[in-house]
């Protein structure tokens, strides 16, 4: 014991690390930060973790086209507990992203980026940008046809900037294709800048809260007033705070432990994410979709206007870049209760559904044919029965000319257009064929692509689409169904 | 431990004690070193900067040009259909791998009469496919569509498919191919 004490003060006499340490850990927070707070901590955690499996794997990757996807797969299969290590890292990563995003919505909620934490706030935005980078050029680096086509669509959305379109492609593929030196160059950025960047941003991060302190829970009334705020709330610290170690740091423990056991579990069940098919983009017969953190991006760009979608691709972003930063400038003083800022929790509340709403339909995609749907879903056999020869003739074409591929069926198809299961109810013979003929909306035009006998037969076949007890739209001025009390008006 | 002591008391007392004249020739000397330390440093600084710089950008500085590529005997496109062709990209470089593979469809419209497509959808490059029943291209991501000729049919693509420019020589179809079909290719 005499022992460990003298060497340790050996080491505190050359080093002051203690004198340096003590501080950081036995400074006050307030009494009543709770486990709102523990979401900064887990989010170091999962940043921890993916340094440390990161490096794991960097030992066995092969950083090149030709081979980074046949080392994933070795690492999943031959490497001792590589599939484990890929989970975990995967795993971990998306559990970074969802604490760091409550963590933000935490902060947001009980407005701390107020003074004197402006910078707290804004170093927290560059992290946020830092690790969504992170996320994509991880997805860059499984090198599969996700990976691939992902890059496409980033290629796609340079290439439309104006003047300088080109160029701004070619620096982020590294040439003029997706190939060996775009893996190479998001292989530098996802190992060295953007890692480097995030341990810069953290330590920045900690410094602030180390200097501003953690803010207390917010009470309505207790507003912030930049002049004397700084002055007050060290007197209370000092008269009222506890120490970080333990106090507060052991809710830290708790709740990064409870975490980590969920990880490990999330890691060793599910195991690791891909990688997809082999990034060869003459095997074309895929479905790309993006990594989870950008699921509500894909989900947005397909929503926009075509009108105006460039500009949006390109502008939005930036936008939201600025009002984030903005945001402790627009409002650094006054209340900070959620109850005395409900346009603040509203605008919160909107964001999280539009994200939530815009993942969900990223994740269904209703806008994406359903590339087989032509040929891999069969006909409900009700919509076959009793038709006559000419109709049962339609349904092959509504399958053979892919129809089935954005119009569902019985539930079953594209969701790209309207379910068509009733479709004779709303539409009339005359205007069925128009509809076929002509396309419109997001429908291509099949007046050129059918010829009448097949157009004849899928109308035919389609005005047969209705619940047999109610009847089908008539073609205009044909038979129409008189309202009760026409004929006296008549 | 005292010698120590009045060795380090010593020697600041030799700094205190110069003159102040000389004092001020030295500060003269320190302010002219840091200028010239600034100087130096600003103009290593940019020559070392220079090569990075270019080295990182480049990609962007870099001009490729298309080179023919052949894509097998006219006789394998027969007219009036339109079939899926693949080749190694000419501007491929040995770490490309699988990547350098690259597809395109190719149009007979009728003999010596050819559109070859880029297999990247105009709105955000995921591969269309083909369907030969309803003539249509098609594309998973989100939803465009082109008619045989190319020409944009429905969804969100802003302007139809990418076209190569091809040629036939002898027997032979080449299209023009090399950097990945962008805006910057003619309508
Ligand atoms: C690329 C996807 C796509 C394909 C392929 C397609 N449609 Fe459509 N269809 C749509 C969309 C989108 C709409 C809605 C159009 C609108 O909003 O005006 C639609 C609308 C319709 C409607 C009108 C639905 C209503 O409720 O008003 C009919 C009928 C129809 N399609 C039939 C067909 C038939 C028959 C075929 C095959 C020959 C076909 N569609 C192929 C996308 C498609």
């Amino acid at each position: 014991m005499n022992f460990l004490k003298g060497s340790l003060a050996w080491i505190e006499e050359r080093t002051g690390a203690m004198a340096f340490v003590a501080p950081l850990m036995f400074h006050h927070v307030p009494r009543n930060a709770k486990w709102w707070y523990v979401f900064g901590s887990a989010t170091l955690m999962f940043f921890t973790i993916q340094i440390v499996t990161g490096v794991c794997l960097a030992t066995v990757y092969a950083p090149s086209a030709a081979q980074a996807w046949q080392s994933l797969n070795y690492i999943d299969t031959e490497v001792p507990m590589g599939w484990m290590l890929r989970a975990l890292h995967g795993w971990s990563s998306n559990a970074m992203v969802v604490m760091m995003a409550i963590h933000m919505l935490q902060v947001f909620l009980h407005a701390s980026y107020k003074y004197p934490r402006e910078l707290n706030w804004i170093t927290g935005v560059f992290l946020l940008l830092t690790t969504l980078a992170l996320a994509f050029t991880g997805q860059v680096m499984r090198w599969d046809q996700d990976a691939y086509w992902g890059l496409g669509i980033g290629a796609a959305i340079a290439d439309r900037i104006p003047v300088f379109g080109d160029q701004a492609r070619a620096l982020l593929l590294g040439g003029p294709i997706i190939g060996g030196e775009t893996l190479n160059r998001f292989f530098a950025l996802h190992v060295f800048v953007l890692p480097g960047a995030a341990i810069a941003l953290v330590g920045l991060h900690m410094v602030l809260i180390i200097k501003n302190g953690i803010s207390e829970m917010p009470k309505p009334g207790a507003v912030v007033v930049p002049s004397t705020y700084r002055k007050e709330f060290e007197e209370r610290m000092h008269k009222d705070g506890v120490p970080f170690v333990p106090d507060a740091a052991q809710r830290d423990m708790v709740f990064c432990g409870v975490c980590l056991i969920g990880l490990v579990a999330l890691a060793a069940f599910y195991g690791p994410f891909g990688p997809g098919g082999i990034p060869d983009p003459t095997l074309i017969n895929t479905n790309p979709r993006p990594d989870y953190p950008f699921m509500w991006l894909f989900g947005a760009v397909s929503l926009l206007p075509p009108a105006s979608e460039t500009a949006i691709m390109l502008i939005a972003p930036a936008i939201v870049v600025l009002v984030l930063v903005a945001v402790p400038f627009l409002s650094n003083s006054g209340e900070r209760a959620p109850s005395k800022r409900p346009a603040m929790v509203l605008l919160a509340l909107v964001t999280v559904t539009a994200i939530a709403a815009l993942t969900w339909e990223g994740t269904t995609s209703p806008w994406s044919p359903v590339m087989d749907g032509w040929s891999s879903l069969p006909t409900p056999s009700e919509f076959t029965k009793g038709r006559t020869p000419l109709e049962m003739q339609g349904a092959v074409v509504f399958q053979f000319a892919q129809c089935r591929n954005c119009h569902s069926l019985d539930g079953r198809g594209g969701k790209r257009g309207p379910a068509l299961d009733d479709i004779a109810t709303r539409l009339s013979y005359d205007q069925l064929v128009r509809q076929v003929q002509q396309g419109g909306g997001n429908m291509p035009a099949y007046g050129k692509n059918l010829d009448s006998a097949q157009t004849a037969a899928v109308v035919g076949f389609l005005s047969t689409l209705h619940p047999f007890n109610e009847p089908d739209a008539m073609t205009p001025g044909a038979q129409l169904p008189l309202p009760s009390g026409a004929a006296t008006i008549r | 431990m005292s010698e120590s002591k009045e060795k380090s008391c010593g020697c600041g007392g030799c700094g205190c004690g110069s003159a102040p004249a000389a004092a001020s020739k030295s500060e003269q000397r320190r302010g002219f070193m840091f200028k010239v330390g600034a100087g130096l440093l600003g103009v290593g600084g940019l020559l070392t900067a220079l090569p990075i710089v270019s080295y990182l950008i480049g990609p962007a500085t870099k001009r490729f040009s298309n080179i023919w590529v052949n894509l097998g005997a006219t006789s394998s496109f027969p007219a009036g259909q339109t079939r899926f062709a693949t080749f190694l990209n000419p501007i491929r470089q040995p770490t490309d791998g699988d990547s350098a593979k690259t597809a395109c469809w190719v149009r007979c419209i009728e003999a010596g009469q050819f559109q070859v497509f880029a297999i990247n959808c105009a709105h955000l490059g995921c591969p269309v496919r083909w369907f030969e029943q309803s003539k249509l291209f098609m594309c998973p991501c989100h939803g465009g569509v082109y008619y045989q000729d190319g020409s944009r049919a429905a969804g969100p693509p802003p302007r139809g498919l990418f076209e190569y420019a091809w040629k036939v020589e002898g027997d032979a179809l080449l299209i023009d191919a090399g950097r990945l079909p962008g805006l910057e290719e003619s309508v």
